[in-house]
């Protein structure tokens, strides 16, 4: 029987196939919770968990905030236009300020890159990664291989496209971590402007020259969102040219394996990397993403208050 | 099985406990109108399932059979480190207003009763919850008492009572470990 | 004070010299250099058996931080690190502030270091006024204040137009333009070498095209204005190419490289490590490898430490937040007698490195033990094994990617000017 030791959830890299499995199947397992009258278990009363939101996420705050109270956890939520950061108070001073409230959980958003490994040097307390960066976002790694999880129900042999911005995608970084420990083949397609070197040796991983390449036979095909002010001037030349190439609509769809999910972080940009045919169609797993991300939440919340200090 | 273990029940003691609870709970309820069966995990699951055919065969109708998971309702999870599985808690219909039969296997100190309590009363309001479990090894710490016994086993706390499944989840028997 | 340095093998390659010899110091100066010299009275003697006593060294390139950002270092923290570190004579950069870009900067520099006594200081003026890329600096003055070169260090000097004019008014000058070679806009917000590693850890990479086309832009202009250059810290392969290819062409260009391109790859980045931050960034084994066979073919002149200390509140934060730089003055000798044991150069290679060429590049009268000269002398035990420990670096800051190193190979004796300033490490 796999145990979670860890005292923080940082990266889908820190973790064996055995650890991602179990966070998995726990995830599996409280979603009942999530369908009840009452959607409480006692589980986590009198834990604090602070949300501290560098970067503005409506989505993933609210759901770690649900998973939280799902799990009668207190939260607190601190994001930079409350907070003092724009006072100039480094994130050092600010978390021990936030430890001396004797938290629980810091759940952290920040647009540096292991900016969280940072923090968990200074703090006592545990640490998740609610995104970093370009770095990592376990817990939309995790949905997303429970989403898959529950349409295949196995990850093991899968052919899984991602299509978009992989260089600036935290996304695409935890979902190749841990789509390829569980066994599945990662196909990679985006402009070359937005494809990091190397990105191949993170694991089964293959980068494919065309979108139709990446999708073909595809049994998941997931889009990246495209955000203009990233991508600047010089990745793309606009929005028009990059949804012809590496939009998904229902036309390119028909590549990939009759019935395949469709999958996106959200976000999305209707019409550019997806058409609404598709964001609607039958074939979107979109909302089961968002809905699976509380379960998959909870999951992470529950283990790691049994994890150990490393 | 290990050398310093006892049999308390076989397989076809198991059998005959689990038929006589079987007859109490129908005789105490009178008959199969609003009663429900959850075990609690994992090896109070696999009793109802037990007890839910045998009800079945006696009386001709069928009882609602579910299972519930007491990992996230425990009082001790705090101690626990790392923490434990969570297991699939399976109730499929609504406890609202039914007369619910909680089986266990074990009945020792009550804490998993009271934690399984908990658990059912997030799931709606059930007229009444009564108890059924194959062996009460005494040494109760909350005010717990079961409704239908197997046996009642006196135990030292040092003693380990445990049931055993064959590879169909089927019971085989009940020891005492020393 | 007279001193005797009994025993030692004594490297100078500025005469071809390498043989078990003592040296004699009398009044600062070089004496006598031969076997089975006699001390006269009131000489004290060193005992240099074991060890290569070495011209002093010079490092060319360090940031001394004096004046304006003294909680980084000063002068006197910063020439005890040389002196602790072997080192005789440094140059520093002119990114202080104000700017070295006038002979009263210059000035204070050098009465500083002066008085201190631990190192002599020459000072590096700035290519442009204020170091802003826009007009030159007053280069004739520089010069005559002590600079013994211009260069806007930490940055290029973007403007093509610029440099070239730096070029050949420095030429006329008699003074040697130094480039920071960076293609800025390649570069962006890059953090570390665009690589596996930077992919993985999810940093913007900083690709070697930038050093290297901005390498190739200031030795074309060189050699278009057939005016000598140096190249600092140079980390990459196609650099290393550009260069050795230049100077087969007969381009007037040297180079430096510092000792943590030869020691280090990206994969000291992993976990984040603030003192793994620096620019050029560290790169991976291919440029490593490249680096040095440019030390050993002799396309890099010289090794240098480009010390950058840093507070540990600019240190001790997330990695993008993190400020460039790494000390270097007090392990750069144990890392470059490591390729000196490693078989990568020799003895001879490594003090050349270190001492003559830097102070032929730059025309200053050091980097020679023969009679006459001044008596900056380096006594290094090439056996001496040490731990790199912030308690014991002189700095004052403590940002280095080597704490925790076991090295081997110190500075027995710093001696400037015929004064022992340091002796032995613990």
């Amino acid at each position: 029987m796999a145990e979670f030791k860890h005292r923080d959830i940082i990266a889908l890299r820190d973790l064996t196939k055995e650890e991602i499995e179990l966070l998995i199947s726990t995830a599996e397992n409280m979603r009942e919770i999530n369908s009840r009258a009452i959607k409480k278990v006692p589980t986590l009363r009198g834990k604090t968990i602070i949300n501290l939101f560098y970067e503005a996420s409506t989505r993933t705050r609210t759901s770690f905030e649900i998973a939280a109270k799902r799990l009668s956890a207190d939260t607190v939520n601190i994001s930079p236009s409350t907070s003092s950061s724009t006072k100039g108070e480094t994130l050092a001073d600010t978390a021990l300020n936030l430890l001396a409230m004797k938290p629980d959980i810091i759940v952290m958003r920040h647009a540096v890159s292991g900016a969280h490994y940072f923090l968990a040097k200074k703090v006592s307390c545990s640490i998740i990664n609610a995104g970093d960066g370009a770095h990592e976002h376990p817990s939309q790694g995790l949905l997303d291989m429970l989403t898959m999880k529950d349409r295949f129900g196995r990850l093991d042999g899968l052919k899984v496209a991602i299509v978009g911005d992989i260089t600036h995608s935290r996304v695409a970084r935890s979902d190749i971590q841990g789509l390829t420990k569980m066994g599945s083949h990662v196909y990679l397609a985006g402009p070359p402007t937005m494809m990091p070197p190397c990105v191949e040796r993170l694991g089964n991983v293959t980068v494919c020259s065309t979108m139709k390449e990446a999708i073909q036979d595809a049994d998941v095909v997931m889009m990246l969102r495209i955000q203009q002010e990233r991508q600047g001037k010089t990745l793309m030349p606009n929005a028009r040219e990059y949804s012809r190439y590496f939009g998904l609509n229902p036309d390119n769809l028909k590549l990939a394996k009759p019935n395949a999910m469709v999958m996106h972080p959200g976000p999305i940009n209707r019409g550019v990397e997806m058409s609404s045919y598709v964001v609607d169609g039958s074939q979107s797993h979109i909302l089961k993403q968002v809905e699976n991300g509380v379960a998959v939440r909870m999951s992470m919340l529950y283990h790691v208050c049994g994890g150990e200090l490393e | 099985m290990t050398d310093n273990a006892t049999v308390l029940l076989d397989e076809s003691g198991i059998k005959r406990a689990l038929t006589r609870i079987s007859h109490e709970i129908l005789e105490r309820n009178k008959g199969v109108q609003d009663l429900v069966l959850i075990g609690i995990r994992s090896g109070g699951a696999f009793l109802a399932e037990e007890i839910g055919r045998s009800i079945e065969v006696i009386e001709g109708g069928a009882v609602p059979v579910g299972s519930v998971d007491i990992t996230l309702y425990r009082d001790d999870i705090k101690s626990q480190v790392p923490h434990l599985p969570v297991g699939k808690t399976d109730i499929t219909f609504s406890l609202e207003g039914k007369k619910v039969v909680l089986v266990d296997d074990v009945l020792y100190t009550g804490r998993t009763i009271r934690a399984a309590m908990d658990a059912l009363m997030d799931h709606g309001r059930p007229r009444s919850i009564q108890l059924a479990v194959l062996i009460d090894r005494g040494h109760r710490e909350l005010p717990i008492r079961a409704d239908f016994v197997g046996r009642n086993v006196p135990t030292s706390t040092k003693e380990n009572v445990a049931l055993i499944f064959n590879s169909n989840n089927q019971p085989i028997e009940v020891v005492l470990e020393k | 004070m007279n001193l005797l340095i009994k025993g030692g093998r004594v490297i100078d390659p500025s005469q071809g010299l390498d043989d078990t010899l003592d040296v004699l110091v009398e009044g600062g100066m070089v004496k006598e250099i031969g076997k089975g010299l006699q001390a006269p009275a009131g000489t004290e003697t060193i005992d240099a058996s074991g060890t290569y006593v070495t011209p002093g060294l010079i490092d060319m390139h360090v940031h001394l931080r004096d004046p304006g950002l003294e909680y980084k270092e000063d002068i006197i923290s910063g020439t005890r690190a040389a002196a602790a570190g072997g080192f005789t004579s440094v140059c520093c950069m002119p990114n202080t502030k104000p700017v070295i870009d006038n002979k009263a900067v210059a000035g204070y520099i050098i009465d500083k270091a002066k008085s201190a006594g631990f190192a002599n200081v020459f000072p590096i003026g700035a290519i442009t006024y204020g170091m802003n890329g826009e007009r030159l600096a007053e280069m004739g003055e520089l010069k005559e204040s002590g600079c013994v070169a211009v260069s806007d260090d930490g940055k290029p000097v973007v403007n093509s137009e610029l440099m070239r004019r730096a070029l050949e008014y420095a030429n006329g000058m008699g003074i040697l333009v130094i480039s920071h070679a960076e293609d800025l806009a390649l570069v962006g917000e890059g953090a570390m070498n665009e690589g596996f590693t930077s992919t993985e850890l999810g940093l913007k990479g900083i690709p070697r095209v930038a050093e290297e086309i901005a390498t190739a832009r200031d030795v074309m202009l060189a050699e278009y204005s057939n005016a000598p250059i140096h190249i600092a810290h140079v980390s990459t392969k196609g650099s290393v190419r550009i260069i050795r290819e230049a100077k087969a062409r007969g381009v007037k260009v040297t180079c430096e490289t510092a000792p943590h391109y030869f020691t280090l790859t990206d994969d000291a980045v992993r976990g984040y490590n603030t003192n793994a931050k620096m620019n050029p960034p560290l790169r991976e084994a291919a440029d490593v490898a490249a680096i040095k066979e440019g030390l050993r073919d002799g396309t890099i002149d010289c090794i240098a430490t480009d010390h950058a200390p840093h507070h540990l509140d600019e240190k001790d934060v997330e990695f993008n937040v993190a400020m460039n730089g790494i000390i270097g003055l007090e392990t750069s000798l144990p890392l470059s007698l490591k390729l000196v044991a490693d078989g990568i150069i020799t003895i001879n290679q490594m003090v050349e490195k270190m001492t003559v060429n830097p102070a032929k590049i730059l025309g200053i009268c050091r980097g020679g033990l023969k009679p006459g000269a001044t008596a900056d002398i380096t006594v290094i035990d090439p056996s001496k094994l040490w731990t790199v420990t912030e308690e014991n670096l002189a700095s004052k800051s403590k940002n280095s990617p080597f704490l925790g190193w076991k090295v081997q190979g110190a500075s027995a004796y710093t001696i400037l000017e015929g004064k022992v300033v340091f002796s032995g490490r613990q």
